[in-house]
Protein backbone atom coordinates (compact mmCIF):
# COMPACT_ATOMS: atom_id res chain seq x y z
CA UNK A 1 0.00 0.00 0.00
CA UNK A 2 0.95 3.46 -1.15
CA UNK A 3 1.14 5.15 2.32
CA UNK A 4 2.30 8.67 1.27
CA UNK A 5 0.07 9.38 -1.96
CA UNK A 6 0.43 12.99 -1.91
CA UNK A 7 4.62 13.33 -2.80
CA UNK A 8 4.03 11.63 -5.85
CA UNK A 9 5.85 12.27 -8.90
CA UNK A 10 2.63 12.55 -10.69
CA UNK A 11 2.20 15.70 -8.30
CA UNK A 12 5.58 16.88 -8.41
CA UNK A 13 5.92 17.91 -11.97
CA UNK A 14 3.96 20.99 -13.30
CA UNK A 15 2.09 19.97 -16.85
CA UNK A 16 4.69 21.54 -18.84
CA UNK A 17 7.33 19.29 -16.82
CA UNK A 18 4.94 16.48 -17.37
CA UNK A 19 4.85 16.58 -22.03
CA UNK A 20 8.86 16.31 -21.44
CA UNK A 21 9.64 18.46 -24.58
CA UNK A 22 10.11 21.57 -22.82
CA UNK A 23 12.53 20.06 -20.56
CA UNK A 24 14.45 18.19 -22.98
CA UNK A 25 14.69 21.53 -25.55
CA UNK A 26 15.93 23.56 -22.49
CA UNK A 27 18.42 20.78 -21.54
CA UNK A 28 19.25 20.63 -25.21
CA UNK A 29 19.72 24.23 -24.90
CA UNK A 30 22.06 23.75 -21.51
CA UNK A 31 24.47 20.87 -23.59
CA UNK A 32 24.14 23.46 -26.83
CA UNK A 33 25.86 26.25 -25.12
CA UNK A 34 28.41 24.17 -22.91
CA UNK A 35 29.73 22.71 -26.39
CA UNK A 36 30.80 26.19 -27.29
CA UNK A 37 33.06 27.04 -24.14
CA UNK A 38 37.00 26.89 -24.24
CA UNK A 39 38.24 23.75 -23.75
CA UNK A 40 40.48 23.56 -20.10
CA UNK A 41 42.87 20.38 -21.16
CA UNK A 42 46.23 20.36 -21.27
CA UNK A 43 47.87 18.37 -24.21
CA UNK A 44 50.43 17.23 -21.51
CA UNK A 45 53.12 15.35 -23.52
CA UNK A 46 53.45 18.20 -25.64
CA UNK A 47 52.44 20.97 -23.48
CA UNK A 48 54.22 20.79 -20.07
CA UNK A 49 52.83 22.90 -17.11
CA UNK A 50 55.91 25.18 -15.73
CA UNK A 51 55.30 25.04 -11.99
CA UNK A 52 55.59 28.73 -10.23
CA UNK A 53 58.01 28.92 -6.88
CA UNK A 54 55.63 27.45 -4.64
CA UNK A 55 55.45 23.95 -6.14
CA UNK A 56 56.73 21.33 -4.09
CA UNK A 57 58.79 18.84 -6.29
CA UNK A 58 61.30 16.57 -5.99
CA UNK A 59 63.47 17.66 -3.61
CA UNK A 60 67.29 18.55 -4.32
CA UNK A 61 70.39 19.17 -2.90
CA UNK A 62 71.93 22.71 -4.02
CA UNK A 63 75.16 23.09 -5.41
CA UNK A 64 76.88 26.02 -5.50
CA UNK A 65 80.85 26.46 -7.31
CA UNK A 66 80.58 22.86 -7.98
CA UNK A 67 79.95 21.44 -4.44
CA UNK A 68 77.17 20.68 -2.38
CA UNK A 69 76.04 23.62 0.31
CA UNK A 70 75.22 20.96 2.43
CA UNK A 71 77.01 20.44 5.97
CA UNK A 72 75.43 17.32 6.95
CA UNK A 73 74.05 18.15 9.94
CA UNK A 74 71.28 15.55 9.53
CA UNK A 75 68.46 18.09 10.65
CA UNK A 76 66.38 16.84 7.38
CA UNK A 77 66.89 13.25 8.19
CA UNK A 78 66.32 13.66 11.76
CA UNK A 79 62.66 15.63 10.70
CA UNK A 80 61.22 13.97 7.69
CA UNK A 81 58.40 12.38 8.97
CA UNK A 82 58.49 9.05 6.14
CA UNK A 83 62.20 8.71 7.01
CA UNK A 84 63.58 9.08 3.52
CA UNK A 85 66.86 10.52 4.01
CA UNK A 86 69.72 8.89 4.95
CA UNK A 87 73.14 10.81 5.51
CA UNK A 88 76.23 9.88 6.34
CA UNK A 89 78.96 13.24 7.87
CA UNK A 90 82.45 13.48 6.65
CA UNK A 91 85.40 16.05 7.26
CA UNK A 92 86.72 18.63 4.83
CA UNK A 93 89.18 20.79 4.38
CA UNK A 94 86.68 23.29 3.27
CA UNK A 95 85.44 26.24 5.47
CA UNK A 96 82.34 24.50 6.30
CA UNK A 97 84.67 22.00 8.05
CA UNK A 98 81.77 19.31 7.30
CA UNK A 99 80.27 17.67 3.93
CA UNK A 100 78.12 14.48 3.28
CA UNK A 101 79.63 11.41 2.41
CA UNK A 102 76.68 9.95 1.40
CA UNK A 103 73.49 11.45 1.07
CA UNK A 104 70.36 9.17 -0.31
CA UNK A 105 66.57 9.82 -0.47
CA UNK A 106 64.16 7.04 -1.27
CA UNK A 107 61.90 8.66 -3.57
CA UNK A 108 59.31 6.13 -2.70
CA UNK A 109 59.38 7.11 0.78
CA UNK A 110 58.89 11.20 0.21
CA UNK A 111 55.76 12.54 0.97
CA UNK A 112 57.19 16.18 -0.12
CA UNK A 113 56.24 17.86 2.81
CA UNK A 114 59.00 20.18 2.60
CA UNK A 115 59.92 19.52 6.46
CA UNK A 116 63.24 19.14 5.42
CA UNK A 117 64.17 22.38 3.37
CA UNK A 118 62.35 24.27 6.46
CA UNK A 119 64.37 22.90 8.51
CA UNK A 120 67.45 23.34 7.03
CA UNK A 121 70.07 26.27 8.34
CA UNK A 122 71.64 26.33 4.78
CA UNK A 123 69.37 26.74 2.28
CA UNK A 124 71.03 23.27 1.07
CA UNK A 125 68.24 20.99 0.01
CA UNK A 126 65.02 22.68 -1.48
CA UNK A 127 62.17 21.17 -3.52
CA UNK A 128 62.32 21.38 -7.12
CA UNK A 129 59.81 22.33 -10.13
CA UNK A 130 60.81 18.19 -11.22
CA UNK A 131 57.06 16.34 -11.05
CA UNK A 132 57.88 13.79 -13.39
CA UNK A 133 59.03 10.92 -11.49
CA UNK A 134 59.10 7.66 -13.09
CA UNK A 135 61.16 4.33 -11.98
CA UNK A 136 61.86 1.31 -13.04
CA UNK A 137 62.73 -0.66 -10.10
CA UNK A 138 62.70 0.10 -6.41
CA UNK A 139 66.29 0.66 -6.64
CA UNK A 140 66.60 3.12 -9.10
CA UNK A 141 64.39 5.36 -6.79
CA UNK A 142 66.93 5.67 -4.19
CA UNK A 143 68.87 8.51 -5.00
CA UNK A 144 71.94 9.40 -4.33
CA UNK A 145 74.06 12.52 -4.23
CA UNK A 146 75.23 13.13 -7.50
CA UNK A 147 71.16 12.49 -9.20
CA UNK A 148 70.23 14.80 -6.07
CA UNK A 149 72.67 17.80 -6.78
CA UNK A 150 71.27 21.00 -8.96
CA UNK A 151 73.19 23.79 -9.64
CA UNK A 152 71.84 26.97 -8.06
CA UNK A 153 70.92 28.64 -11.37
CA UNK A 154 68.09 26.59 -12.03
CA UNK A 155 66.55 26.97 -8.58
CA UNK A 156 66.44 30.49 -8.37
CA UNK A 157 62.08 30.44 -8.12
CA UNK A 158 62.18 28.19 -5.17
CA UNK A 159 65.28 30.29 -3.36
CA UNK A 160 63.07 33.89 -3.90
CA UNK A 161 59.96 32.20 -2.63
CA UNK A 162 61.68 30.69 0.43
CA UNK A 163 63.44 33.96 1.09
CA UNK A 164 59.92 35.63 0.84
CA UNK A 165 57.39 33.44 2.35
CA UNK A 166 59.48 31.22 5.01
CA UNK B 1 18.25 -12.08 -70.40
CA UNK B 2 21.40 -10.39 -71.30
CA UNK B 3 18.84 -7.27 -69.91
CA UNK B 4 18.70 -9.17 -66.59
CA UNK B 5 22.86 -9.51 -66.09
CA UNK B 6 23.37 -5.59 -66.68
CA UNK B 7 20.49 -5.35 -64.02
CA UNK B 8 22.17 -7.41 -61.69
CA UNK B 9 25.50 -5.66 -62.86
CA UNK B 10 24.17 -2.09 -62.32
CA UNK B 11 22.51 -3.80 -59.14
CA UNK B 12 26.00 -4.64 -57.38
CA UNK B 13 28.14 -1.78 -58.78
CA UNK B 14 25.34 0.15 -56.72
CA UNK B 15 25.21 -1.95 -53.76
CA UNK B 16 29.32 -1.69 -53.19
CA UNK B 17 29.12 1.95 -53.29
CA UNK B 18 26.27 2.34 -51.17
CA UNK B 19 27.63 -0.18 -48.99
CA UNK B 20 31.10 1.52 -48.72
CA UNK B 21 28.76 4.68 -48.13
CA UNK B 22 27.22 3.21 -45.25
CA UNK B 23 30.44 1.89 -43.10
CA UNK B 24 31.81 5.38 -44.30
CA UNK B 25 28.71 6.98 -43.10
CA UNK B 26 28.61 4.59 -40.05
CA UNK B 27 32.67 5.27 -38.85
CA UNK B 28 32.14 9.28 -39.62
CA UNK B 29 28.95 9.04 -36.92
CA UNK B 30 30.95 7.21 -34.55
CA UNK B 31 34.01 10.51 -35.03
CA UNK B 32 30.95 12.65 -34.75
CA UNK B 33 29.66 11.02 -31.52
CA UNK B 34 32.99 10.73 -29.81
CA UNK B 35 33.75 14.57 -30.67
CA UNK B 36 30.37 16.06 -29.55
CA UNK B 37 30.00 14.24 -26.65
CA UNK B 38 33.42 15.67 -25.97
CA UNK B 39 32.58 19.06 -26.68
CA UNK B 40 29.45 18.47 -24.49
CA UNK B 41 31.65 17.62 -21.72
CA UNK B 42 33.91 19.81 -22.38
CA UNK B 43 36.97 17.73 -23.62
CA UNK B 44 38.58 17.88 -26.68
CA UNK B 45 37.97 14.21 -27.92
CA UNK B 46 39.96 11.77 -30.39
CA UNK B 47 42.56 13.84 -31.47
CA UNK B 48 46.07 11.45 -31.77
CA UNK B 49 44.91 9.39 -34.48
CA UNK B 50 45.37 11.31 -38.33
CA UNK B 51 44.26 14.95 -38.21
CA UNK B 52 42.11 15.92 -35.79
CA UNK B 53 41.79 12.12 -34.88
CA UNK B 54 39.18 11.82 -37.88
CA UNK B 55 40.83 7.66 -38.55
CA UNK B 56 40.06 7.03 -34.74
CA UNK B 57 36.90 5.03 -35.77
CA UNK B 58 39.41 3.13 -38.18
CA UNK B 59 42.04 2.39 -35.54
CA UNK B 60 38.75 0.93 -33.33
CA UNK B 61 37.95 -1.46 -36.14
CA UNK B 62 41.63 -2.55 -36.51
CA UNK B 63 41.90 -2.78 -32.86
CA UNK B 64 38.32 -5.08 -32.61
CA UNK B 65 39.97 -7.12 -35.55
CA UNK B 66 43.14 -7.98 -33.02
CA UNK B 67 41.21 -8.87 -30.33
CA UNK B 68 40.59 -12.22 -28.96
CA UNK B 69 36.99 -13.89 -29.42
CA UNK B 70 35.81 -14.98 -26.25
CA UNK B 71 32.35 -17.02 -26.34
CA UNK B 72 31.49 -18.14 -23.39
CA UNK B 73 30.92 -21.69 -22.32
CA UNK B 74 26.94 -22.15 -21.81
CA UNK B 75 26.49 -19.71 -24.84
CA UNK B 76 24.31 -21.28 -27.67
CA UNK B 77 27.44 -21.06 -29.94
CA UNK B 78 24.93 -21.26 -33.52
CA UNK B 79 23.32 -18.03 -32.35
CA UNK B 80 26.11 -16.34 -30.33
CA UNK B 81 27.48 -16.04 -33.89
CA UNK B 82 24.82 -15.08 -35.76
CA UNK B 83 23.01 -12.35 -33.89
CA UNK B 84 25.78 -9.29 -34.47
CA UNK B 85 25.44 -10.58 -38.69
CA UNK B 86 21.69 -10.06 -37.89
CA UNK B 87 21.92 -7.07 -36.87
CA UNK B 88 24.85 -5.34 -38.90
CA UNK B 89 23.15 -7.03 -42.37
CA UNK B 90 19.66 -5.75 -41.52
CA UNK B 91 21.14 -2.10 -40.50
CA UNK B 92 23.12 -2.28 -43.95
CA UNK B 93 20.35 -4.07 -45.88
CA UNK B 94 17.67 -1.15 -44.98
CA UNK B 95 19.77 1.17 -47.53
CA UNK B 96 18.72 -0.86 -50.48
CA UNK B 97 15.73 1.28 -51.03
CA UNK B 98 16.99 4.59 -49.93
CA UNK B 99 17.02 6.87 -52.84
CA UNK B 100 20.07 9.07 -52.26
CA UNK B 101 19.12 11.24 -55.20
CA UNK B 102 16.82 11.29 -58.34
CA UNK B 103 18.14 9.80 -60.97
CA UNK B 104 21.13 10.36 -63.94
CA UNK B 105 20.49 10.08 -67.32
CA UNK B 106 23.45 8.85 -69.81
CA UNK B 107 22.30 7.91 -73.16
CA UNK B 108 18.34 8.45 -72.84
CA UNK B 109 18.65 6.08 -70.08
CA UNK B 110 17.84 6.44 -66.70
CA UNK B 111 19.89 5.71 -63.52
CA UNK B 112 18.53 6.25 -60.36
CA UNK B 113 21.12 6.41 -57.37
CA UNK B 114 19.39 3.76 -54.94
CA UNK B 115 19.75 -0.09 -55.57
CA UNK B 116 16.37 -0.15 -55.88
CA UNK B 117 14.92 3.05 -54.68
CA UNK B 118 11.62 3.08 -57.29
CA UNK B 119 9.88 0.05 -55.25
CA UNK B 120 6.97 0.48 -54.44
CA UNK B 121 6.52 -0.83 -51.05
CA UNK B 122 10.16 0.57 -49.80
CA UNK B 123 8.52 2.25 -46.94
CA UNK B 124 6.96 -1.31 -45.63
CA UNK B 125 10.26 -2.76 -46.53
CA UNK B 126 12.43 -0.28 -44.12
CA UNK B 127 9.43 -0.76 -41.50
CA UNK B 128 9.82 -4.38 -41.60
CA UNK B 129 13.44 -4.27 -41.91
CA UNK B 130 13.94 -2.38 -38.72
CA UNK B 131 11.17 -4.67 -36.64
CA UNK B 132 13.77 -7.69 -37.75
CA UNK B 133 16.69 -5.91 -36.56
CA UNK B 134 15.17 -6.63 -33.17
CA UNK B 135 16.18 -10.44 -33.88
CA UNK B 136 19.22 -9.38 -33.86
CA UNK B 137 19.45 -8.01 -29.98
CA UNK B 138 17.30 -10.33 -28.91
CA UNK B 139 19.10 -13.26 -29.85
CA UNK B 140 22.26 -12.29 -28.73
CA UNK B 141 20.80 -11.50 -25.24
CA UNK B 142 18.93 -15.16 -25.07
CA UNK B 143 22.42 -17.12 -26.50
CA UNK B 144 24.45 -15.29 -24.52
CA UNK B 145 22.95 -17.45 -21.59
CA UNK B 146 24.03 -14.74 -18.98
CA UNK B 147 20.94 -13.33 -17.24
CA UNK B 148 21.96 -9.36 -17.86
CA UNK B 149 22.31 -9.90 -21.91
CA UNK B 150 18.76 -11.39 -21.55
CA UNK B 151 16.97 -8.59 -19.71
CA UNK B 152 18.68 -6.17 -21.71
CA UNK B 153 16.88 -8.77 -24.77
CA UNK B 154 14.21 -8.76 -23.78
CA UNK B 155 14.00 -4.98 -22.33
CA UNK B 156 14.87 -4.46 -26.69
CA UNK B 157 11.81 -6.52 -27.55
CA UNK B 158 9.17 -4.98 -25.12
CA UNK B 159 10.39 -1.67 -26.05
CA UNK B 160 10.34 -2.24 -30.11
CA UNK B 161 6.94 -4.10 -29.83
CA UNK B 162 5.51 -1.05 -27.80
CA UNK B 163 6.97 1.84 -30.12
CA UNK B 164 6.77 -0.01 -33.64
CA UNK B 165 2.81 0.54 -33.07
CA UNK B 166 2.95 4.71 -32.82
CA UNK B 167 5.68 4.35 -35.42
CA UNK B 168 3.86 2.58 -38.07
CA UNK B 169 0.61 4.86 -36.73
CA UNK B 170 1.97 7.82 -37.13
CA UNK B 171 3.54 7.05 -40.80
CA UNK B 172 0.17 6.48 -41.95
CA UNK B 173 -0.39 10.01 -41.94
CA UNK B 174 2.73 11.00 -44.50
CA UNK B 175 1.27 7.83 -46.31
CA UNK B 176 -2.28 9.44 -46.49
CA UNK B 177 -0.60 12.61 -47.99
CA UNK B 178 1.48 11.38 -50.89
CA UNK B 179 -0.98 8.09 -51.35
CA UNK B 180 2.14 6.06 -52.05
CA UNK B 181 4.82 3.36 -50.40
CA UNK B 182 7.12 4.34 -53.17
CA UNK B 183 9.83 6.41 -51.13
CA UNK B 184 10.69 8.27 -54.31
CA UNK B 185 7.42 9.47 -55.10
CA UNK B 186 6.89 10.20 -51.54
CA UNK B 187 10.15 12.61 -51.68
CA UNK B 188 8.71 14.08 -55.40
CA UNK B 189 5.94 14.96 -53.76
CA UNK B 190 7.64 17.10 -51.46
CA UNK B 191 9.69 19.73 -53.79
CA UNK B 192 9.59 22.85 -53.34
CA UNK B 193 9.62 23.25 -49.41
CA UNK B 194 6.12 21.56 -49.40
CA UNK B 195 8.42 19.12 -46.79
CA UNK B 196 5.59 17.00 -45.05
CA UNK B 197 6.96 18.36 -40.98
CA UNK B 198 4.88 20.96 -41.97
CA UNK B 199 2.08 19.22 -42.48
CA UNK B 200 2.76 16.65 -40.55
CA UNK B 201 4.20 18.27 -37.32
CA UNK B 202 2.47 15.72 -34.53
CA UNK B 203 3.36 12.60 -36.69
CA UNK B 204 6.58 13.75 -37.22
CA UNK B 205 7.17 14.14 -33.81
CA UNK B 206 5.72 10.79 -32.70
CA UNK B 207 7.98 9.14 -35.56
CA UNK B 208 11.18 11.25 -34.16
CA UNK B 209 10.84 10.11 -30.16
CA UNK B 210 9.88 6.44 -31.62
CA UNK B 211 12.81 5.74 -34.10
CA UNK B 212 15.26 7.24 -30.59
CA UNK B 213 13.38 3.90 -29.27
CA UNK B 214 13.70 1.86 -32.07
CA UNK B 215 17.57 2.35 -32.46
CA UNK B 216 17.57 1.59 -29.09
CA UNK B 217 19.46 4.91 -28.57
CA UNK B 218 19.41 7.41 -25.21
CA UNK B 219 17.14 8.46 -23.50
CA UNK B 220 15.82 4.96 -24.15
CA UNK B 221 18.50 2.85 -24.44
CA UNK B 222 17.32 0.23 -21.72
CA UNK B 223 18.55 -2.56 -23.99
CA UNK B 224 22.04 -1.35 -23.09
CA UNK B 225 21.62 0.46 -19.68
CA UNK B 226 25.21 -0.20 -17.81
CA UNK B 227 24.79 0.82 -14.72
CA UNK B 228 21.86 -1.81 -14.47
CA UNK B 229 22.61 -4.48 -16.90
CA UNK B 230 26.08 -4.42 -17.11
CA UNK B 231 26.86 -3.78 -21.17
CA UNK B 232 22.75 -5.40 -21.26
CA UNK B 233 22.94 -7.48 -24.70
CA UNK B 234 26.46 -6.86 -25.92
CA UNK B 235 27.93 -8.18 -22.37
CA UNK B 236 29.35 -11.32 -23.47
CA UNK B 237 30.57 -10.28 -27.07
CA UNK B 238 34.12 -9.31 -27.45
CA UNK B 239 36.60 -8.39 -30.82
CA UNK B 240 34.53 -7.99 -34.06
CA UNK B 241 31.25 -9.28 -32.99
CA UNK B 242 30.99 -6.85 -30.72
CA UNK B 243 32.14 -4.32 -33.16
CA UNK B 244 29.63 -5.34 -35.14
CA UNK B 245 26.78 -4.94 -33.08
CA UNK B 246 28.90 -1.20 -32.42
CA UNK B 247 28.55 -0.62 -36.52
CA UNK B 248 24.98 -1.66 -36.44
CA UNK B 249 23.91 0.57 -33.80
CA UNK B 250 25.18 3.75 -35.75
CA UNK B 251 23.94 2.67 -39.13
CA UNK B 252 20.81 1.96 -37.76
CA UNK B 253 20.76 5.74 -36.43
CA UNK B 254 22.14 6.65 -40.15
CA UNK B 255 19.26 4.71 -41.46
CA UNK B 256 16.45 6.31 -38.77
CA UNK B 257 18.23 9.58 -40.03
CA UNK B 258 17.71 9.28 -43.65
CA UNK B 259 14.18 7.92 -43.27
CA UNK B 260 12.99 11.06 -41.36
CA UNK B 261 14.73 12.61 -44.19
CA UNK B 262 12.96 11.36 -46.61
CA UNK B 263 9.78 11.46 -45.56
CA UNK B 264 9.32 14.62 -43.23
CA UNK B 265 12.16 17.11 -44.73
CA UNK B 266 12.04 16.49 -48.38
CA UNK B 267 14.80 13.77 -49.05
CA UNK B 268 17.47 14.69 -51.72
CA UNK B 269 14.85 18.08 -52.50
CA UNK B 270 17.18 20.70 -53.17
CA UNK B 271 16.44 23.64 -50.37
CA UNK B 272 15.91 26.28 -53.74
CA UNK B 273 14.74 25.61 -57.08
CA UNK B 274 17.56 23.92 -59.21
CA UNK B 275 17.26 26.31 -62.20
CA UNK B 276 19.74 28.72 -59.98
CA UNK B 277 22.08 26.28 -60.20
CA UNK B 278 22.22 25.79 -63.48
CA UNK B 279 21.85 22.30 -63.90
CA UNK B 280 20.02 19.81 -66.21
CA UNK B 281 17.29 17.19 -64.69
CA UNK B 282 19.40 14.10 -65.11
CA UNK B 283 22.31 16.31 -65.04
CA UNK B 284 25.47 14.32 -62.92
CA UNK B 285 26.04 17.61 -61.45
CA UNK B 286 22.52 17.65 -60.35
CA UNK B 287 22.67 14.49 -59.24
CA UNK B 288 25.30 15.33 -57.36
CA UNK B 289 23.90 18.29 -55.48
CA UNK B 290 21.15 16.46 -54.48
CA UNK B 291 23.00 13.70 -53.31
CA UNK B 292 24.92 16.41 -51.09
CA UNK B 293 22.00 17.73 -49.74
CA UNK B 294 20.79 14.33 -48.70
CA UNK B 295 23.48 14.02 -46.75
CA UNK B 296 24.11 17.07 -44.82
CA UNK B 297 20.06 16.37 -43.98
CA UNK B 298 21.06 13.26 -42.56
CA UNK B 299 24.33 14.25 -40.97
CA UNK B 300 21.96 17.00 -38.96
CA UNK B 301 19.66 14.26 -37.53
CA UNK B 302 22.54 12.05 -37.10
CA UNK B 303 23.85 15.07 -35.16
CA UNK B 304 20.73 15.53 -33.25
CA UNK B 305 20.27 11.59 -32.03
CA UNK B 306 23.98 12.12 -30.46
CA UNK B 307 23.40 15.74 -29.00
CA UNK B 308 20.05 14.05 -27.10
CA UNK B 309 21.99 11.19 -26.40
CA UNK B 310 24.48 13.41 -24.04
CA UNK B 311 21.67 15.41 -22.45
CA UNK B 312 18.87 13.87 -21.38
CA UNK B 313 18.92 10.82 -18.91
CA UNK B 314 17.54 7.53 -19.39
CA UNK B 315 14.07 6.79 -19.12
CA UNK B 316 12.64 4.30 -16.16
CA UNK B 317 11.51 1.06 -17.35
CA UNK B 318 7.75 1.99 -16.52
CA UNK B 319 7.89 5.34 -18.09
CA UNK B 320 9.17 4.15 -21.21
CA UNK B 321 6.26 1.70 -21.26
CA UNK B 322 3.67 4.51 -20.01
CA UNK B 323 5.08 6.81 -22.82
CA UNK B 324 4.56 3.98 -25.57
CA UNK B 325 1.36 2.69 -24.30
CA UNK B 326 -0.54 5.89 -22.87
CA UNK B 327 0.68 9.07 -24.85
CA UNK B 328 2.64 8.21 -28.10
CA UNK B 329 -0.60 5.40 -29.44
CA UNK B 330 -3.09 7.77 -28.61
CA UNK B 331 -1.77 10.64 -30.12
CA UNK B 332 -0.59 8.86 -33.15
CA UNK B 333 -4.06 7.09 -33.77
CA UNK B 334 -5.39 11.22 -32.90
CA UNK B 335 -2.62 11.71 -35.97
CA UNK B 336 -4.33 9.10 -38.32
CA UNK B 337 -7.97 10.82 -37.92
CA UNK B 338 -7.14 14.54 -38.40
CA UNK B 339 -5.19 13.40 -41.28
CA UNK B 340 -7.84 11.67 -42.91
CA UNK B 341 -10.02 14.54 -42.37
CA UNK B 342 -7.66 17.06 -43.71
CA UNK B 343 -6.98 14.62 -46.64
CA UNK B 344 -10.52 14.18 -47.47
CA UNK B 345 -11.97 17.87 -46.62
CA UNK B 346 -8.44 19.38 -48.98
CA UNK B 347 -8.18 16.52 -51.77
Amino acid sequence: MNINTENIEKNRMTFWEKIYLPEIARGLGLTLKRMFRQKMTRQYPEERWEPLGSYRGRPVLVEEGGKERCVACGLCSRVCPALAIEVQAAETPDDKERFPAKFEINMLRCIYCGFCEEVCPEEAIVMSKDYELVFASQESAIMNKEQLLVPIAQLQDRLEFLRRYK
Amino acid sequence: MENLGWILLEASIKAFVILNIVLLGAAASVYLERKVSAAIQDRIGPNRVGPFGILQPFADVFKLFFKEDIVPQAADKLFHALAPVISLGVAIAVYAVIPFAHYVEINGVKYYLGIAPDVNIGFLFILAMTSVGVYGITLAGWSSNNKYSLMGGLRSSAQMISYELSMGLSLIGVVLISSSFSLNDIVLQQSGWKWNVFLQPLGFLIFLVSAFAETNRAPFDLPEAEPELVGGYNTEYSGMKFGMFFLAEYANMATSSAFITLLYFGGWQLPFPAEWLGLQEGSIGLALAQFTTFMIKVGIFVLFFIWVRWSIPRFRYDQLMNLGWKVLLPLSILNVILTSIGVLIFK
